[in-house]
């Protein structure tokens, strides 16, 4: 038994020590907004935040985030509204199939925290996310927009 | 397994095809009134009446669109209502969409037509019937108004989903019309408007189904979730055609939460467990023993030999043929000759392939994302012994398709794993890895183009031998044509409003070499104008090279006019010829799913041979652009799957296995990499051409024909990853 603190709620996760995030998430809390894409820590699908920074979840395994905050992006803004991300996401049509963009959310989000007013190389530098529908440019946009908001 | 997936996939094929093509002899006759699904009116689910299979009204004026194609994000399901909304004069900020079952389907005669969703055919091939019930049901709401208000129709218009009987100045909701109109015959004559009165088609819109992605609240096909529900998780035998020999399911039968280990097929394994990470976890522990079969001793170098003979071989099929192109050669002035080659390919959608089914003795239900909903439903009556009258398919939000999700091999795989255990949802998902190595793949092939001058330095003839695998082979036998697979000519073809070769050349052979491998090859978005787009336009900048003639002016005396006025467009906007210091400018043009596209690319490469991609210039003339904004962003998107495929896809085969597992071995394009890209688009009316693919084929010859002016190295094999751009 694993207990995790996530969007500011407890839980009792009964799942091997070793479990990734990512699946204790998704399969015993039952948020999946957070997605599984690679797991290897290549794809950013899985970015969740973890005491606020961006983290991917599906190579952390949840005995080393006990005792921390655990954000996902169903945590990020409270029902019903949007953050300034989410908002710019909703007004530059960023998504295409929309999967990678949980994980593209989270990541902009934290690099938005350390880096208000981001340059393009600063974005370059930060997002390693994969989009296959390749919104990449909308990404862009849409984080301006953010910053700027 | 694969012989009999290629019998299922040919079968669901054969359904769809045996129902459009009668159809189609009758003027593709969609049924729009109500009393097509038999006596009285049809209700959606929360009994609001539908007005005919497309629409339903609910009191509270509120427009459900019923959407027949799958949204894999690009836009169709916005597209499509647009179109339906635009004749119908309703309320755009009232419209909802909801997807038909192809169960449902089936049931009611095929009344939504096709699902089938690839190829950019959404709207373009379904554009006039979705119209037509967006009419149909705008006069039925007219018409129901004009007998309450008993005045003559003609007297009555409909616009934002009011009716208004102009000479009383009457006006009605169409939720307070819709109980009426349901219960009338649909007009026997529809016309349906023209183009240039648009209000709600044509405009950049934005998409309908955004908001869920933002917070995690859109259930895509991984994320189902259903009382009582395991998750199994799959290993199928490496090599392609493959067997299980046995495995050792007592090695991990008391491993934590697993549930029971069967076989799938005879080619797979299965771990059921209480969650993903435990199924997985059991399975990479699995001692499978396997019977590769003859596929094992097959590696990328054998496969490379054996197309290569393909260049020259003396059969081959004809695509395209004019005047006589080897004779031609034979007295040319001057000849060029250039061999190129395109690897096999994932699509590495990034949500991997899942399905989830729940089968009992007389039910089989399936909760899948699929590309087409017809055919998984095929699979599963067959996959589960049912009669198709008893099962179902419920199309999940697809995290990505491009072609993969057309096939329902794991769609297959979760019902014969499902009903191993009666009674239980299952929800299959493979790993990365099994996705990685059970694709249908890109198809592999090699090029080989020859092409002459006269003695003025006219090009005369060209003959383009491509050898390599054919995607109809693999996946759809029902396609091929005496032996030949017309597909292979995407881009290629004489004439014809897919995809028309658009050079004028006197004698010209366009021939294949077909060379198939014991792995599949797929519909991968773009299919076979990716490469063929590549070889005919990178060797025209080899034969402008060897004429003296700068790239544009050599396609402009040799281009039919709607391909060369898309070249245009694109190069008057990108400043072609005139880049700035340091970069360079390459070209490159198309035709594909029924659009005419063309780019300019602006690279620059530095002393160290990095190569960064500034700026591309994207032209598309898709005819007719119901959503400019969402055909933008495809072309966009377009791009990092183009270029991302130029820089890193490849996947190699070793022992008959490939060799790529996951995205630290098979790299895409990141946001660093991203060029500006300028869409163009130039829609000249009259025709309806997709847009979700055409832009891909033009993104690598692009690239590379502007790699070429930058460093005088052409590239012929791909991906560029494995080759220096340093100058020399």
């Amino acid at each position: 038994m694993v207990s995790l603190n996530v969007n500011g709620k407890f839980y009792e996760a009964d799942v091997d020590s070793r479990t990734p995030l990512l699946w204790a998430l998704r399969d015993t809390i039952g948020l999946t907004g957070t997605k599984y894409g690679c797991g290897i820590a290549q794809c950013g699908a899985c970015t969740v935040h973890i005491d606020g920074s961006a983290s991917r979840s599906c190579s952390i395994p949840v005995s080393s985030v006990v005792g921390k905050e655990i954000t996902t992006i169903e945590g990020l803004a409270p029902d019903g509204t949007l953050t300034k991300v989410q908002q710019a996401w909703l007004d530059n049509d960023v998504p295409q199939c929309g999967y990678c963009q949980s994980g593209m959310i989270m990541a902009v989000a934290s690099l938005l925290k350390d880096k208000p007013k981001p340059t393009d190389a600063d974005i370059d530098l930060v997002i390693s996310n994969i989009c296959r529908c390749g919104t990449y440019q909308q990404v862009r946009e849409a984080i301006h927009a953010a910053a700027n908001a | 397994m694969t012989v009999s997936m290629t019998k299922l996939d040919r079968r669901a094929f054969l359904v769809g095809v045996a129902a459009a093509g009668g159809g189609l002899s009758l003027g593709f006759q969609i049924p729009f009134g109500a009393t097509s699904f038999g006596a009285g009116t049809a209700r959606a689910a929360d009994g609001a009446p539908e007005i005919n299979a497309w629409i339903v009204i609910r009191p509270d004026d509120s427009v459900v669109i019923r959407i027949a194609r799958s949204e894999m994000g690009q836009g169709t399901l916005t597209g499509l209502a647009q179109l339906v909304a635009e004749e119908l004069e309703c309320d755009w900020s009232k419209v909802t969409t909801e997807f038909p079952t192809p169960g449902q389907n089936v049931a009611r005669k095929r009344v939504w037509g096709n699902f089938s969703t690839g190829g950019s055919r959404g709207i373009r091939e379904s554009n006039e019937y979705v119209r037509k019930g967006g009419a149909a049901a705008r006069e039925m709401l007219i018409q129901a108004a004009a007998n309450e208000w008993k005045v003559p129709v003609g007297e009555c218009s409909a616009a934002n989903s009011v009716v208004t009987h102009k000479p009383s100045g009457k006006t009605a909701t169409y939720g307070k019309l819709a109980e009426a109109a349901a219960k009338l015959d649909p007009p026997k004559e529809i016309t349906l408007k023209d183009v240039k009165d648009w209000k709600v088609a044509g405009k950049g819109l934005k998409r309908l189904d955004t908001r869920d992605k933002l917070n995690g609240k859109l259930v895509y096909g991984i994320d189902i979730k259903l009382p009582g529900m395991l998750t199994a998780a799959i290993r199928d035998c490496p090599v392609n055609g493959g067997k299980v020999t046995s495995f050792d399911a007592a090695k991990v039968t008391g491993m934590r939460g697993v549930k029971k280990v069967v076989q799938v097929g005879d080619s797979a394994v299965a771990v059921v467990a209480d969650s993903f990470w435990n199924a997985k976890t059991a399975v990479a522990a699995l001692p499978i023993v396997w019977d590769n079969g003859p596929g094992g001793k097959v590696s990328s170098e054998s496969i490379g030999a054996m197309l290569k003979e393909g260049l020259d071989a003396d059969q081959a099929y004809v695509g395209n043929k004019a005047g006589d192109a080897k004779a031609a050669l034979a007295g040319a002035a001057k000849t060029v000759e250039a061999v190129y080659a395109y690897p096999f390919q994932n699509h590495a959608t990034m949500e991997p392939m899942n399905a989830t089914a729940l089968y009992t003795d007389d039910k089989c239900e399936v909760w899948a994302p699929t590309q087409n909903g017809e055919a998984a439903l095929a699979t599963v009556a067959e996959a589960s012994g049912l009669p198709v009258g008893k099962c179902e398919v419920y199309k999940m939000m697809l995290g990505g398709g491009f072609g993969r999700r057309g096939r329902s091999d794991y769609i297959q795989q979760a019902v014969l794993i499902a009903r191993q255990i009666p009674g239980t949802p299952v929800k299959l998902l493979w790993t990365r890895e099994e996705d990685m190595t059970h694709c249908s793949y890109h198809p592999v092939t090699q090029c080989k183009l020859t092409g002459g001058f006269d003695a003025a330095g006219n090009l005369t003839a060209l003959h383009m031998r491509i050898s390599g695998q054919s995607i109809a082979a693999s996946l759809a036998p029902q396609l091929l044509q005496n032996g030949m697979d017309p597909v292979t000519f995407q881009g290629l073809n004489p004439g014809g409003p897919e995809g028309a070769f658009g050079y004028n050349i006197p004698n010209l052979l366009i021939d294949h070499a077909m060379r198939n491998t014991h792995l599949v090859a797929g519909f991968w978005r773009g299919v076979n104008t990716n490469h063929n787009a590549i070889y005919v336009e990178c060797f025209m900048d080899e034969l402008a090279q060897a004429s003296g003639q700068d790239p544009l002016e050599f396609r402009r005396k040799l281009l039919k006019p709607k391909h060369l006025a898309v070249l245009n467009a694109v190069a008057e906007k990108a400043g072609y010829g005139k880049p700035p210091q340091g970069r360079y400018h390459g070209i490159a043009q198309i035709m594909g799913f029924g659009s005419y596209v063309a780019a300019c690319a602006e690279v620059s490469v530095d002393a160290k041979g990095v190569l960064k991609i500034h700026r591309i210039v994207a032209g598309t003339d898709p005819g007719t652009a119901v959503n400019p904004a969402q055909i933008e962003r495809q072309v966009c998107g377009s791009f990092v799957y183009g270029l991302s495929a130029m820089l890193y896809g490849e996947c190699t085969v070793k022992d008959g296995a490939i060799e790529q597992t996951n995205f630290d071995s098979y790299n895409v394009m990141r946001i660093d990499e991203m060029p500006q890209v300028e869409a163009v688009l130039v829609p000249s009316g009259g025709f309806w051409g997709g847009v979700g693919e055409p832009t891909i084929a033009v993104a690598a010859p692009a690239v590379l024909n502007a790699i070429f002016a930058a460093t005088g190295k052409r590239i012929q094999t791909f991906p560029l990853m494995n080759h220096d751009l340093k100058s020399a």
